[in-house]
Parts: C-alpha cells; structure tokens; sequence
C-alpha cells in the first residue's frame, strides 16, 4: 500500500488507500509494463489466429445436420462465439428486433380519421396479465399531446360555492408529494367488441378484444383530494372529470365510487409515469368502469349534486335497446373473457398438445371461475386462473389440450365473485337486440379448422 | 410508526422515555396535507369551469340567431360536417332521420327501425345543454374553444334549424334555451333503468339484465356456425402472418394466400415464410407521413381517398407531370387553397417552410409508404 500519497492529510499518519489506489508513479510502470505486454500477446494472438483459420472449413465440411443432429446446435452460433453488445447501449430498451410483428394496430375503415380513433392491443401476443405501455390499447377523441407536467394543474371545485368549501389548485409537484397507492387494473373502452354485436366483423381477437389494456397504475386517492377541498358528500353524489385537451373529454362519476377509495388520479403507469397517449401527466383511474370515465390529462373535477348529460353521456356511450330507447350512463364493465391463443387468424402448426390460455376479468370485483369449452359449449372444463387474481383487474386463465386434428369450436365463459355468469351472444342479443354498440360481453367463439387455420365464429 | 423497535426499545429505554414517544404527534398530525394545494382565484375556476348541465346551470349569459349561425357553420363548420349536416361521409351525420311527430312525442320513432341507416346527433340528443357544452369546449375540430359565447349560441340554433326543429328566425339565448329543449325529439329518448350505474341514485342497483347458468356437462345447445367472415376477406385487415408473433405455439395465417387445404400444406406454408415481419425501415416517405399526421394533414386527407380534401395519391397522381410541383405544392400547403378539388376550400396551413417542402417533396415524388 502507498502510504505517501498526498491524500494524508498529517504526515506520519497511516491512511488507507481506497480499493485499487495506486499512486502516479505506481500508474505509469503498469502502464508501461501492460504495453509491452499487449505487444507480445498482440503478436502471439497473431500467429494463432491465421493457424487456427482453416480449422472451422474443416469442422463443417464433416458436419451434417441430417445426420448428427440440428445445425443450430452443432454449429455454435455467433453469439456464442463473440463480444456482444455494451451496457447502455440504448438508454430506454426495446423489445427484440423478431418481435415487431407485436404491435397496436388500427382497424381499416373503423374510423375516419386519425385523430378522433381506436388502436387495438396485441392481445394474441401478450402474456400474463400486464400489458406493455406500448402496446396499450388507444382512444383518443380529439388527438394525444405530450403535456410539460410542470405546467399541468388539477382544479377541484363544486358545481355550487356550498358543495366544495375551497376551489382548490395542485401542481404535479404537490400531487406526487402526497402518499400514493399502486394497484393493477383493467381498462376497458366501452365499445370493445361493439363490432361484432350482429355478426362477425373482424379476423382476430386484436380487433374484437384488443380495447382493453391492464397496467400497474400509481397514484392519489381522489376521495384525499376532495377531503382537503372540503366537500359536502351529503349533497355531492356526483364528479364531473374533465380532461385539458381539445376534447376536454367530461364524464359523470358516482360519488360512492370516490368513497370506496377505488378511484384515484394515476400518474404513473407499471413503474414509469403515464405514456402521453394515456395521458401523461395525470388521468383518473375508475376501477371496473368503461375507459371513457378514467380521463386522459385531467385537469379538473367538480362536485355537483346531479349528473352532467354530457356529450358522450347523451350522443355516444348510449346503448340502444330494441324499442328505440337509449340506455344511459352505462358505466360498469361485466364480466367478461375471451381466449387470446389459439384465436382468430391463428394457425396451428401440428396435432396434439396445446395450452389455451386467455383473458377474464369483471367490473364488479374478482374473477371467481373461467369454464373452457373446445365444443362449441356443449362440454366445459375448469381452466386453471394464474396467480395473481386481483379485484377489477384482468386475471389469466389457462387448460391442458390436445387437438386431435378435427374441427373444434373453443369458448371461454367467466363467472365474477357477484355469481354473474358471462352470458352468450344469444343470451344477451335476446335481451338488448344487436344495436347497442356498447357493452358487448358475450362468449366469443373461435373455430380450429382441420388445416390448422383459426376462424372467428359466431354460433346459434 | 412500526410496531418492532418499540418492543426492542421497551427493554433499553427508561419507562420515561417511554412514555414519551407515546406522547409524541399521532399518526394524524403526520398526515396533515395543508401545505399542499392552494385555494384557487374566483378568475381560475371561472376560466375553467365552463361545464353546462342538462338543467342549464353554468350557461353562460349569451345570445345567437339562426342567419349568424349560418355564417359560422358555412366558414367554421361545414368543412368537416356538411353545407346541409349531413357530413360530407366524414363524420358521422348530424342531422336527420327526425320527424315533427317526434318533436311532439319528445321520442324518436326512426331509433326503433332497425332498417334506418345510421343514428345523427338529432336523433339521440335528449338534452340541449349537452350540444352547447360540446361545442363550446371541443369545435372546431382543430381549433377548440376558439367560438365566442353568442357564436356557440348561434351555431347550436343553426344546427336545430339544419333539423327542422326551430324556425329560421329563432335567436336563442339563456332566457329561452329552457323552451327549445322542450323541441328536441328525442328528449324522453334515454332509460337509466340498467344495472351498468355503480352508483345508488341511478339505474337498478347493479341488478344484471342476462342471468346465465354456468352449465358443465351435455348442456342443451346445437353449436351451428351462423357467421364467419368470408375468404374474400380474409386480407381485409392485411396479412395476418405479420399480425403475430413468429415463435411460439401458434404463427399467424398468411391471409395473402388463399386457405390451405390440409394441415400439412397450412404448415408447409408458414414453412415457408418463417419470419415475415412487418419492418418498415425509416425512410424518407416515413419522415413525410409522420410530419402529414403531425401536422393534422390526416384529419382531412386520406392516403388514398377523400376525407373532406382529396387523397395525398390523387394529388400526387394530378401534379405528376408537373415540373415545378415540389414549389407549387408547398406553397398551396402554405397559403390554402380553394376550388380545384371541390367547393370546401382549404384552409392556410401554419407549418414551416422546411416541413412543407418535404411534404411537397413526398407528394411529388407519388406520396409512396
């Protein structure tokens, strides 16, 4: 150890060098004895090399996969022979360059306009219950921004001075000091699978299931806000959420929900903040209730003692009921499921073993059961649900099969911890005919072909 | 404060001391949040609070007739929805499909034919204030909140008019919107007797409208396949193959072929196409495609169709032969245009010269992916 180094502060006095100090002089003899000794490796490695060159031509000359086994193992690959990439190389990872066939998609014709539309998640692709912030499913009404959350406030007032006792401001800043809380949920746009209400309309379940995304999603509990406010929850039964873009997306929240302490203001989104196109910096999160109600770049919350009638609560997010009248302020996502593989658009590469895995998930609470039928509903086995199996939140469910090659007609049917049974599209269109474009939360049926194709079906 | 050190310091500290901590500010002194959030200033809430309910409380004071409506709807609005409402095939159609029997009813009759095409806004508004608060807060489509308080009286008036619903002399303002609602056909129109409301004062209490039967074994149905889409279709969302993941159980159907007959051949197909992925190298054409969505182009131009202007390939195809079409056409995305497409003109376009010219560059070039 080099004691004279002129760290010491009183001389004579020992002071422990830090783990590999070596002083200025101790510095440049490794420096210079490294050098030469790279000179000599550099020739050595030299002569090994061009010796060693006609060695591989050999190897593979006498290799023959057909007959010794797969080339992929007896030939090692590059990456097993060679430096791979450094640490950092990219500040923010992406997913593999074999996977971007993974992505949200639009659906051609749906809407006309970019900006007023729908992406649809990958569900075929997914696993688990978490969806990838990037592959969350999209609704915008009037385009997405990417807000400076510096600038962005919350505004908490009352539709009249006696419901809020004080209209008040928060900035990010304040909204992020407060205790937060982290929970799983499921949201689910209330028009998902609205396309397929009269009869099949798309190829696979990335447009018939792909409006619903599950995040980790952290922030503040409303009802905390609402209390340093000051409200009179006697009179104000109802929020009004409002949203700073364009749109200013407004939407009618029950008071009660705020009370059960479900419902917060989310900024962060599986461990990250918010991505812009779900509404960074801030947006509401109302467990169980359809997208619509969780507004992107909240900026406002009013309490009011009566519902707003507000554009998407009077013109769109109405189900029409035979008869001719319109369901409003349909709210609650019931019980639901689908199976995400095999699905539509799929194709099974050979006969036998296969694990159908998919999606369930309720509005109401947890998911009790998922019963799996691979014959069109006659018979039905218990599918396993996969850990964890949280409240409002999509749970994974899966079931051992083997297909024996014949045609088979695969069915998911989710039972909630209500007892509600997820009902079929025979059962639900004798009930709201096959207008109501939102709510559709029928048993969707994929039919496995003999050539191994998947089809989406619907059946009598 | 956690429950551990206090037992380990029971055996170290004085009983003093003690007592002490336990005297110490309660849990509810540490959760005391005033120092964050402010009150805030009657002028902000007043900029932001600009929701109007069905009973019309938050109305701003405010007046419009139907010939100022007019005005605006033709510069302002017609771009998008129509001279006449009916929406150019844009959006969906405002108007029509009322009656003046619904006037009186309060309740559409068309909404309960299923052979009716399509449902407009007046068909399902049942509250008025829901029109005014929407158009007040989010029109134009590209330039949200910039109408006065009387244009969003008088556009609301107009668009009633559009709809046979209010004469063509009516001026309507907070003294007389109350009377108008009392018009709008389709106001007795809407039900909250459903169980989707999770809260008390609404709906039926949660009660579902289905009751299934989770039945296990030999149940009674006659799976019967009733609808599928067609082959023809199958390429209808593109190719499928490249929707998918290409490792795993499953591969996608490659949707540009026509089905297999057999599994062997389904196999051998995507054999054959192992890896097909939809990469799309970045790329000049890229560049100006994302500078057309970012700069809204899309919102009115479609790649290949007419949305409200014409596709960027039917201009690419019209100025092919051009010789001085880069310079033209930027200068047209500059400074608008009117009369070459259509009667709906184009309005100025704020971007840069340099974006401009590169979306001029792409269009000229054939407006290529």
């Amino acid at each position: 150890m080099n004691t004279s180094n002129s760290n010491a502060k009183t001389p004579g006095r020992l002071v422990k060098a830090p783990e590999n100090f070596l002083g200025a002089h101790a510095v440049s003899t490794v420096f210079e004895e490294a050098k030469s000794g790279r000179r000599n490796f550099l020739r050595n490695a030299f002569a090994a090399a061009s010796l060693a060159a006609s060695v591989p031509a050999l190897a593979q000359a006498s290799a023959s996969p057909q007959t010794q086994g797969d080339a992929h193992i007896l030939n090692l690959p590059e990456h097993s022979r060679g430096l791979g990439q450094a640490v950092a190389s990219d500040g923010y990872g992406k997913p593999s360059k074999f996977e971007t066939n993974v992505q949200r998609r639009t659906s051609p014709g749906l809407t006309q306009t970019a900006q007023a539309s729908v992406s649809f998640a990958p569900l075929q692709s997914l696993f688990g219950i978490v969806t990838p912030s990037g592959l969350h499913f999209e609704r915008h009404h009037q385009g997405w921004w990417d807000i400076d959350p510096s600038k962005h406030r919350l505004m908490i007032n009352g539709a009249d001075d006696s419901l809020v006792k004080t209209p008040m401001v928060f900035t990010m800043d304040e909204i992020m000091r407060l205790p937060s809380v982290s929970r799983f949920h499921f949201i689910e746009c209330g028009a998902n699978t609205g396309m397929e209400w009269g009869n099949v309309a798309v190829p696979t379940c990335q447009y018939t299931h792909g409006m619903i995304s599950c995040s980790e999603f952290t922030g503040v509990p409303l009802k905390l806000l609402l209390d340093r406010a000051g409200v009179d929850y006697r009179r104000g039964r109802y929020v009004l959420a409002e949203g700073a873009d364009g749109s200013s997306m407004t939407r009618t929240v029950p008071m009660e929900l705020i009370e059960s302490g479900e419902v917060f203001v989310a900024y962060g989104q599986n461990g990250e903040m918010l991505r812009p196109e779900n509404g960074y910096p801030l947006r509401l999160v109302v467990p169980g209730v359809q997208g619509v109600s969780w507004v992107k770049y909240l900026r406002r919350i009013e309490v009011g003692d009566k519902p707003y009638g507000t554009k998407d609560e009077v013109i769109h997010y109405v189900d029409l009921m035979p008869g001719g009248k319109h369901r409003q302020y349909t709210s609650t996502q019931e019980c639901k499921s689908v199976v995400t593989t095999p699905s539509g658009g799929q194709l099974l590469l050979d006969q036998g073993f296969y694990n159908i895995t998919g999606l369930a998930w309720s509005g109401r609470g947890k998911v009790r059961a998922v019963d799996v039928s691979t014959d069109g509903g006659r018979n039905w086995r218990k599918a396993r649900l996969e850990s964890p199996v949280l409240n409002k939140c999509l749970t994974r469910f899966s079931l051992d099969w083997v297909w024996d090659g014949k045609p088979a007609l695969i069915q998911s049917r989710a039972t909630d911890e209500t007892g509600y049974v997820q009902p079929s599209s025979r059962q639900l269109r004798a009930v709201r005919g096959t207008r109501s474009i939102y709510h559709n939360n029928s048993i969707q049926t994929w039919l496995v072909q003999e050539n191994g194709e998947v089809k989406n079906v619907q059946i009598a | 404060m956690s429950r551990s050190p206090k037992f380990s310091a029971a055996y170290l500290i004085p009983a003093m001391a003690i007592a002490a901590l336990l005297a110490a500010p309660m849990v509810s002194a540490q959760s005391d949040y005033t120092s964050i959030g402010r009150a805030a200033t009657p002028q902000e809430v007043a900029a932001w609070n600009i929701d109007v309910r069905p009973d019309f409380k938050g109305l701003p004071q405010g007046v419009g007739s139907v010939s100022q409506g007019m005005d605006i709807w033709e510069s302002q609005c017609a771009s998008c929805h129509g001279v006449f409402g009916e929406s150019n095939q844009t959006f969906s159609p405002l108007v029509g499909g009322t009656t003046a029997q619904d006037i009186k009813s309060g309740q559409v009759a068309r909404l309960n034919d299923a052979a009716y095409p399509g449902r407009t806004t007046l068909m399902k508004v049942s509250s008025l204030s829901s029109l005014w608060d929407y158009i007040n807060r989010a029109m134009p489509w590209n330039a949200p909140k910039s109408l006065s308080t009387d244009e969003v009286y008088a556009v609301t008036a107009y668009l009633l008019n559009l709809g046979g619903i209010v004469p063509d002399n009516l001026v309507l303002s907070n003294t007389n919107i109350a009377e108008v609602q009392k018009l709008l056909p389709n106001r007795n129109g809407m039900t909250t007797d459903h169980g989707l409301w999770p809260g008390n004062l609404m709906g039926n209490g949660a009660k579902p409208d289905v009751k299934a039967v989770a039945c296990m074994k030999d149940c009674a149905v006659n799976p019967k396949v009733t609808s599928f889409l067609p082959d023809f279709a199958r390429n209808a969302h593109g190719n499928l193959a490249e929707q998918n993941r290409t490792v795993g159980a499953q591969r996608g159907v490659d949707t540009t072929q026509a089905p297999a007959a057999n599994s062997a051949q389904a196999r051998q197909m995507a054999s054959l196409a192992p890896a097909k992925t939809s990469v799309v190298a970045p790329s000049a054409n890229a560049a100006a495609m994302a500078l057309s969505q970012k700069h809204t182009c899309t919102a009115c131009h479609g790649m290949d169709n007419k949305i409200v202007g014409p596709g960027f390939k039917e201009v690419a195809k019209k100025y092919a032969e051009r010789p001085d079409a880069v310079g033209y056409l930027a200068g047209k995305i500059r400074a608008g245009g009117s009369g070459l497409w259509g009667s709906v003109p184009m309005p100025a376009q704020g971007l840069s010269d340099a974006d401009a010219q590169t979306i001029a560059k792409w269009l000229a070039a054939g407006a290529n992916k």
